[in-house]
């Protein structure tokens, strides 16, 4: 057995209650690593050539939670939940920070995988090696900050109850959906903690479809014998020495943003990606801190940034808003793409998303191309029922919010993520709302904007990322790119949080794997034969979809058409995508990627990489 | 740290505020004691018993050692040099009497042996201090033990995480436990 692991993942079955433990060879998991890589190669050895049956929402799907080898020793707990998303349905690793994957490993696993669905709400409860199937219904229904209370109390006070000789217990670690994901909507969330989310993908609309609440564990073992333990500890140290050295990220985490990112480089979204700039300097990261911040510290295990900060409004409007500070992602989309430009309605706003089990990024989005319908007079105030959805309004946009959760009214169709939605709203206007739609495969595009190119991703990064509009994981030339999807690939199957990995050579990354498995890695062999191997798996699920949507990328692989209309103002007024470059680049892309000029895997290429099964099941789009 | 300075008595001063719950103390607590990265069998435990109100659970080495009275095997003791509460392990029978006797429910058992888990002060050095600060998170901090009362930090985790709630969420943070 290779170190670093536990050894074995779960299923539970919910339809028929079966439970049972999975083991992989060493191969798979010298090949797929863990996390997201594994999430792909366990998706098509399950459905394969049927992907397209596959309803992500329907019983069969699965749901992965699943660690890496370097989670826990990495500095900074993560897991990765992934699946058939019900946004691109395609795979996406979504990873989530917490004790969640720490917990596990030190419970014996490596990973959960559930199938089926239950009859009434459940929620599982792990405890080392005894796994219990639980009456949920007590807290479905809850909002997060109420699952997590109940949870905590009722799993804390069944472990001092069984196990009374260990004196105090501590809280479990739990992975659980709000409301939102109880619902099904489409830009749920899995979360952990308050506002610390799976978002990309929607996997909290599948953990609602199998009526699963949450997933609880608590593990007492030590995490998994490494190969090579004082190297461990040397390059935890490493790790560590460099992220003290970075005060940006240890101070702001990614919360300088707001302000900086729409003044200086011009790319955040601003009232539906309608602006890229603004100068409002009440959105400051000063401002947060001094109107808002009560922690500035928060982190999850292992972390030496603590990137994280908790925010509280103390007066006002918003009085008793409570919730991580909103980072970056949060104060653009649930901020300046809804017009709101102060620290108090932009935590309000995080804290009502939070609290219902929303994405931050997917609602953000959603709730700016509705704020612009209203504005363009193509969604009316009685579309909305009656709410006058004016940019700014962070009451109105937090009432649509809870509409979406609970999928009441209009709020039902916006509950279909941005994509979706604008299908359907173009059909009952009889109108071609796409344009205002930003979106890339049914994922909204992360807060990155690239007309001004002065930030990070490149003008063909979202169109031609195999998990689309995700800002975490973007195309990116060379393949070894520090930003590339590609690299990123190791992060999220390794499972550890890239924020970590900022300044340190990725050689110090790969050894880290080494002392941790034993395992010999270099860059050049991850990027051209594994990474390989994974991005081809999770670029043929994306182009196979179904069944309510197939992509095709001579179409789709493409920018949300406003990235091509110049931006109108700030210092790179006038900025456009030019299609043409994005074309050329794009070209350059599929040849270095190992995709036709239709954008589809080659065949020579996946035989090269062991991956026949795949290209027999391309057969079909070629 | 020189050897005299080991030599005198200290105490962990803890600021709950300033915890951000990353529990580098854990990792550091645990593989200096156990060789391996073992959250549950570190002395010093961060609860959460909920998210943001973090806090480092440990010994406090209280001016009467409730616990080290209440062991039937004397098991306990206290330490000369720092003044830290040891476990004998070949003579604790793991029966929970000096959990009950602790004010807080600080020590907790192994999770696979059955002894007693109690901060030892790591001799003198106390290594989850160190991380600590390390990171400027300052929670924890080593100061010299005075006659000052101890024993007022040896609280139950209910009880210093409603306190903490207060603190740091105001009025509402009550209603998130």
């Amino acid at each position: 057995m290779i170190c670093g692991y536990a050894g074995k993942f779960l299923e539970v079955n919910l339809s028929t209650m079966e439970i049972k433990e999975v083991r992989f060879s060493d191969e798979v998991l010298k090949d797929y690593v863990g996390g997201r890589g594994l999430a792909a190669k366990i998706l098509w050895d399950r459905f394969g050539s049927r992907w397209e049956t596959v309803d992500p929402l329907g019983s069969e799907n699965l749901l992965l939670l699943l660690t890496g080898p370097l989670t826990g020793f990495f500095p900074g707990g993560r897991i990765c939940v992934s699946g058939k998303s019900p946004q691109s349905n395609g795979v996406i690793g979504s990873t989530v920070g917490g004790e969640f994957g720490v917990e596990l490993k030190c419970a014996g696993y490596d990973g959960i995988f559930v199938s089926g669905e239950a009859e009434k709400p459940v929620y599982l409860f792990i405890k080392d090696g005894d796994v219990e199937v639980r009456d949920a219904s007590h807290i479905w229904g809850l909002d997060a900050k109420q699952t997590v209370a109940v949870l905590t109390r009722e799993c804390r006070e069944l472990l001092k109850k069984r196990f009374p000789q260990k004196g105090e217990w501590r809280e479990p670690a739990i992975l659980y959906i709000g409301p939102a994901g109880e619902n099904k909507v489409r830009t749920a969330v899995v979360a952990a903690k308050w506002s610390h989310a799976a978002g990309y993908g929607g996997y909290g609309a599948v953990m609602g479809a199998k009526k699963l609440k949450a997933v609880v564990v608590k593990g007492t073992g030590p995490l998994p014998e490494v190969a090579d333990m004082e190297a461990v500890k040397r390059l935890i140290q490493e790790v560590c020495n460099n992220a003290y050295e970075s005060e940006l990220w240890r101070r702001w985490g990614t919360g300088s943003g707001g302000y900086e990112v729409g003044a200086k480089s011009s790319s955040e979204p601003v009232r539906n990606w309608q602006d890229e700039w603004h100068d409002e300097k009440s959105f400051g990261v000063d401002q947060f801190e001094n109107r808002v911040w009560v922690k500035q510290y928060w982190g999850d295990f292992g972390c030496p940034t603590t990137c994280l900060k908790l925010a509280v409004v103390r007066a006002g409007r918003f009085k008793g808003a409570i919730t991580d500070n909103p980072d970056y992602e949060l104060q653009a989309y649930v901020g300046t793409n809804l017009g709101i430009f102060t620290p108090e309605a932009n935590v309000y706003m995080a804290s009502v998303i939070d609290d219902l089990g929303l994405c931050g990024i997917q609602t953000g989005n959603v709730l700016g191309f509705a704020a612009e319908l209203y504005q363009r007079g193509i969604l009316t105030k009685e579309d909305l029922d009656g709410v006058e959805l004016k940019w700014g309004d962070a009451e109105a946009f937090a009432v649509l919010a809870k509409k979406i959760a609970y999928r009441e009214g209009v709020g039902d169709i916006l509950a279909e993520g941005t994509y979706r939605a604008a299908l359907k709203i173009g059909r009952l206007k009889g109108l071609d709302v796409m344009p205002y739609a930003v979106q890339v495969k049914g994922v909204g595009v992360g807060a990155h904007g690239i007309r001004s190119e002065k930030d990070y991703p490149e003008i063909y990064s979202y169109a031609c990322s195999v998990q689309c509009g995700d800002h975490t994981s973007i195309a990116c030339m060379p393949l070894d790119d520090s930003r590339s999807e590609h690299i990123r690939i190791f992060d999220d199957s390794g499972v550890i949080c890239f924020f970590n990995t900022f300044g340190l050579p990725r050689a110090l990354v790969f050894d880290f794997y080494k002392a941790v498995t034993g395992i010999e890695l270099t860059k050049e062999e991850w990027v051209n034969t594994k990474a390989m191997k994974i991005i081809q798996l999770q670029r043929a699920m994306l182009l196979l979809g179904g069944p309510d949507l197939r992509w095709n990328p001579e179409i789709h692989d493409d920018n949300p058409p406003r990235f091509y209309e110049p931006l109108p103002s700030g210092p790179f007024k006038g900025k456009a995508v030019e299609r043409a470059r994005v074309d050329e680049e794009k070209r350059k892309y599929y040849e270095l990627v190992g995709w036709d000029e239709r954008g589809i895997p080659k065949s020579e290429v996946l035989r090269r990489l062991g991956l026949d099964d795949v290209d027999k099941a391309l057969e079909k789009l070629r | 740290m020189s050897e005299a300075e080991k030599r005198e008595a200290i105490w962990i001063a803890r600021d709950y505020s300033k915890c951000s719950g990353c529990r580098r103390c854990e990792i550091a607590c645990s593989l200096f004691h156990e060789k391996r990265i073992w959250p549950e069998a570190s002395r010093i435990r961060v609860f959460m018993l909920a998210p943001g109100i973090e806090f480092p659970h440990f010994c406090a080495q209280c001016e009467d050692y409730p616990c080290v009275e209440a062991c039937p095997t004397k098991a306990l003791s206290i330490s000369k040099e720092t003044g830290a509460v040891l476990v004998d392990a070949n003579t604790c029978i793991g029966c929970g009497k000096c959990i009950e006797a602790c004010p807080g429910n600080v020590p907790h058992m192994h999770p696979t042996e059955n002894r007693i888990l109690i901060c030892d002060l790591c001799g003198g050095d106390p290594q989850c201090v160190k991380v600590c600060r390390e990171g400027l998170w300052n929670a924890l901090q080593v100061v010299p033990r005075r006659a000052d009362s101890y024993k007022l930090y040896a609280r139950t985790p209910e009880e210093i995480a409603r306190s903490l709630a207060v603190k740091i969420f105001g009025e509402e943070g009550e209603h998130l436990l």
